[in-house]
């Protein structure tokens, strides 16, 4: 009778499909409880109240016209970096280079803003960064590809390596560029002239990366959902075999499809570059290429899921760090909040899938013996 | 399904690992990706308990609202420096400001400033070199509010009435604590240590700039100037903060023969690496006393603080603040800390007494071409660039009198000493 194994409390079941209704509400289920969580850290630790910490969450990302401005613009970059992703990895190919394919569209841009500024006009350096930055970000991101498709080489190995390739080529033009000598910085290029300077829109130095995401999301909600292509992406990453077997050339959409993500992460370099910062640094994607697997994750690869996704990473990076400095508190301490908040929203994905049930067994068994 | 998250959570989790590397590298406090966003606003501290007694002896300070924006927070000791000196310059004259951690020197720097502008400021500072040009964008949109940068090059050329640069004849400073660590070489030769020959110090640089090299070549011509058979080796390590790199620059150096080390990087790398070793270091931006209690000698920094003070009293009283301000030895921007307790060689702080007295009375100069050689021969004609432009061309002649005037008051602020002088060797120029 002793020796009996003691039988868990719970086990774990893979739920019927969940209603969106429902798996909605337990995502908002998530999102408070993580808040009520870093409320209550909050308070513990510095004994500030949970109330005002929120109100300067949501003060940071739109207390004024410029954060909001600000807080778009950069929900934007983030968003068409994780479409840029999507595709390959609604293929299942893990394209962990969006950092690298950033980078070195955004190399690009600066390459020709500085090299062309006195030789071409603007308009035709602006054609040539826009052309240069998506072609660079393409190849950066079909030679992981070819040798997949080619050897069947690991690309999560080979994305991830291409990354430091691009960030030690920054690294190298940086040093050949800087001004002035020795200092290891470009700073901002062309910045009496303005050549190759993205032009604003409506006067607004924030909107051009908005609208730019705005078409990105539409064009990748309609090319995953009604093309051709985008049938093809999903049927080799449910299954190769299957794709083979209805005849779908698999190596053929490797490649093209991480051209295109490729092509849309060097555009997003060329804003960054051309648009926004005006200067090539080899933080300037700032960990974006990462971030944006966990927001295309997140969104389940719905381009249009996404912007809700990168909207909440966004705000909470920004709330977060508005606590920290408000607060006299160190940059860490909104990390560890950031770190709660996406933790209960993986989480909470678990729970979407699977459930946990109760063991009745154990009182059953008991009842027998009895 | 289950197969690819589980995958999935292993592939973010080593993702988040590895941005959480590639960033420490070159900024430590940007850890997390989805915080890379600037640290937003603000420690807002009107210094109540200072402010009454403030109102009465500095009533022309009222409306003055400053605000300062910072590379990294306090772990980094070049931060912590500005970052003490805004807040002792705030709390005298009883100035409410604010202030912005961890700004890259990127689009966020114009971002930090404008939005310090809307919260009300109307006396911007920005800490970082990289922050310059943000700054300038900053400053044209903003003309009625004065924006001020540290260590900058360009306000000189640029022509904006309201934007400022800031510097400090910290080559006397660097001269002095040279004096000091020539002291300490001395002792070790009068001991037997090491033989005449052997007086090797180790230098670990950040970048092959001209604030570096001014740098190092002020450090060594004081520790020159008391110990004649003193020579040096300099590394780089391509980034003002990196810890690990600066950590094993020094190990290098200690194992290649320097019996002494000092650096021009902002961490505690070399510091806490010559502790280990037991090799004696002077240091740069404040004491390291406290965690390198046996091979601390000094450490020399600019003060700020008065730097603050004259903007802050400009600003309230509408007087111009200069386009170039040098700080120096007199004007208290130029400090030495307290010697350590144990490293130091006897009579240390009696050679830097003196020496700053003739540094201050004009009887010794830091760069008189009489006690320096540049490939074997008197230095007796440079042209310097000063107008910082692409093609680094030099543009004013800087040896004046037989002396290569540094932050000259006809120049600009920042050095632009980038001369490899004899008796230092620079061990790797990739950066």
């Amino acid at each position: 009778m002793n020796e009996k194994k003691r039988e868990p409390l719970f086990h774990i079941v893979k739920r019927e499909a969940l209603s969106t209704k429902d798996a909605l509400v337990l995502r908002a289920v998530a999102i408070l409880l993580a808040l009520v969580l870093c409320g209550i850290i909050t308070m513990i630790t510095t004994g500030i109240s949970p109330i005002e910490v929120y109100k300067s969450i949501i003060l940071g990302a739109f207390g004024s016209t410029r954060k909001t401005w600000v807080t778009l613009q950069s929900i934007s970059i983030l968003l068409i970096i994780s479409l840029a992703l999507t595709p390959a990895f609604k293929m299942r190919f893990w394209n962990i280079g969006g950092e690298g394919q950033v980078l070195i569209g955004g190399l690009a841009s600066a390459a020709c803003m500085i090299t062309l500024s006195d030789k071409l006009p603007n308009a035709v350096v602006i054609i040539l960064m826009i052309i240069s930055s998506i072609l660079a970000g393409a190849i950066w991101g079909v030679i992981p590809a070819l040798f997949k498709a080619k050897w069947n080489t690991n690309e999560t190995l080979s994305t991830l390596m291409m990354n430091y390739i691009a960030t030690q080529l920054v690294a190298f033009y940086t040093i050949v560029w800087e001004v002035p000598k020795g200092s290891g910085k470009i700073g901002i290029i062309n910045q009496d002239s303005n050549v190759g300077w993205l032009p604003q829109i409506f006067g607004s130095k924030y909107l051009l990366s908005i609208v730019v995401a705005v078409i990105v999301t539409l064009f990748m909600y309609v090319y995953l959902n009604y093309s051709r292509h985008g049938y093809e992406v999903s049927v080799v990453g449910e299954s190769e075999r299957t794709a083979k077997y209805v005849g779908i050339k698999v190596e053929k959409v490797i490649i093209r499809t991480m051209i295109l993500s490729g092509s849309v992460c060097g555009l997003a370099g060329l804003l960054l570059v051309g648009g926004i910062n005006h200067t090539i640094t080899t933080t300037i994607a700032g960990g974006q290429g990462f971030t944006g697997v966990l927001v295309s994750w997140m969104a389940k690869f719905n381009p249009l899921s996404m912007i809700l996704s990168s909207f909440l990473i966004v705000f909470m990076g920004r709330g977060a760090s508005e606590i920290s400095t408000n607060f006299g508190l160190n940059q860490s301490f909104s990390d560890i909040l950031t770190g709660i908040i996406l933790f209960f929203i993986i989480g909470c994905e678990f729970f979407i899938t699977y459930k946990l049930k109760k063991n009745h067994s154990h009182t059953k068994v008991r009842k027998e013996e009895k | 399904m289950k197969r690819f998250l589980g995958i999935f959570l292993t592939v973010a989790l080593t993702a988040s690992m590895l941005v959480g590397c590639g960033a420490k590298a070159d900024e430590p406090a940007n850890t997390d990706a989805a915080a890379t966003e600037e640290t937003t606003e603000a420690t807002e501290e009107t210094a109540e308990a200072t402010e009454e007694a403030a109102t009465e002896a500095k009533a022309s300070l009222e409306g003055v609202k400053a605000g300062f924006i910072f590379l990294h927070d306090e772990n980094s000791t070049y931060d912590l420096n500005f970052m003490n000196a805004a807040k002792a310059a705030c709390e005298a004259l009883g100035v409410e400001y604010l202030t912005k951690t961890n700004i890259p020197e990127g689009q966020e720097c114009y971002e930090a400033a404008c939005e310090l502008a809307d919260a009300g400021c109307n006396f911007i500072f920005a800490d970082s070199f990289g922050h310059e040009d943000y700054m300038i964008e900053a400053a044209k949109e903003f003309p009625e509010i004065q924006f001020c940068h540290a260590t900058g090059t360009k306000a000189h050329t640029e022509g904006l009435a309201n934007f400022h640069n800031a510097f400090a004849s910290i080559y006397e400073g660097r001269y002095l604590a040279g004096i000091a660590a020539g002291m300490k070489l001395n002792e070790m030769i009068e001991k037997g240590d090491i033989k005449e020959e052997e007086a090797v110090m180790g230098y670990i640089g950040a970048y092959t700039y001209a604030e570096v090299i001014s740098g190092y070549t002020s450090f060594y011509l004081g520790a020159k100037s008391v110990c004649p058979s003193a020579t040096m080796k300099v590394t780089f390590t391509g980034s003002w903060y990196d810890e690990t790199a600066e950590k094993e620059g020094a190990n290098k150096l200690i194992e290649d023969g320097c019996v002494l080390i000092s650096q021009h990087a902002d961490s505690m790398g070399a510091p806490t690496a010559c502790e280990t070793a037991g090799v004696p270091n002077v240091s740069y931006n404040g004491s390291t006393e406290s965690a390198c209690p046996n091979t601390f000698i000094v450490s020399s920094r600019i003060d700020w603080q008065p730097y603050f003070e004259y903007c802050l009293d400009a600003v309230a009283n509408g007087t111009e603040i200069a386009t170039d301000y040098t700080g120096s030895l007199e004007t208290g921007s130029v400090a030495l800390t307290e010697l350590g307790k144990t490293a130091p060689a006897a009579g240390t702080q009696e050679a830097i007494d003196a020496a700053k007295a003739d540094l201050i009375a004009g009887k010794i100069k830091v760069f008189d071409t009489a006690t320096f050689t540049v490939e074997g021969k008197t230095l007796d004609s440079y042209m310097a660039d000063v107008d910082t432009d692409a093609n680094y061309e030099g543009d004013h002649e800087v040896v004046i009198d037989g002396e290569f005037v540094e932050s000259g008051a006809d120049f600009r602020s920042a050095p632009y000493f980038n001369i490899n002088i004899d008796g230092i060797e620079l061990l790797d120029t990739a950066f």
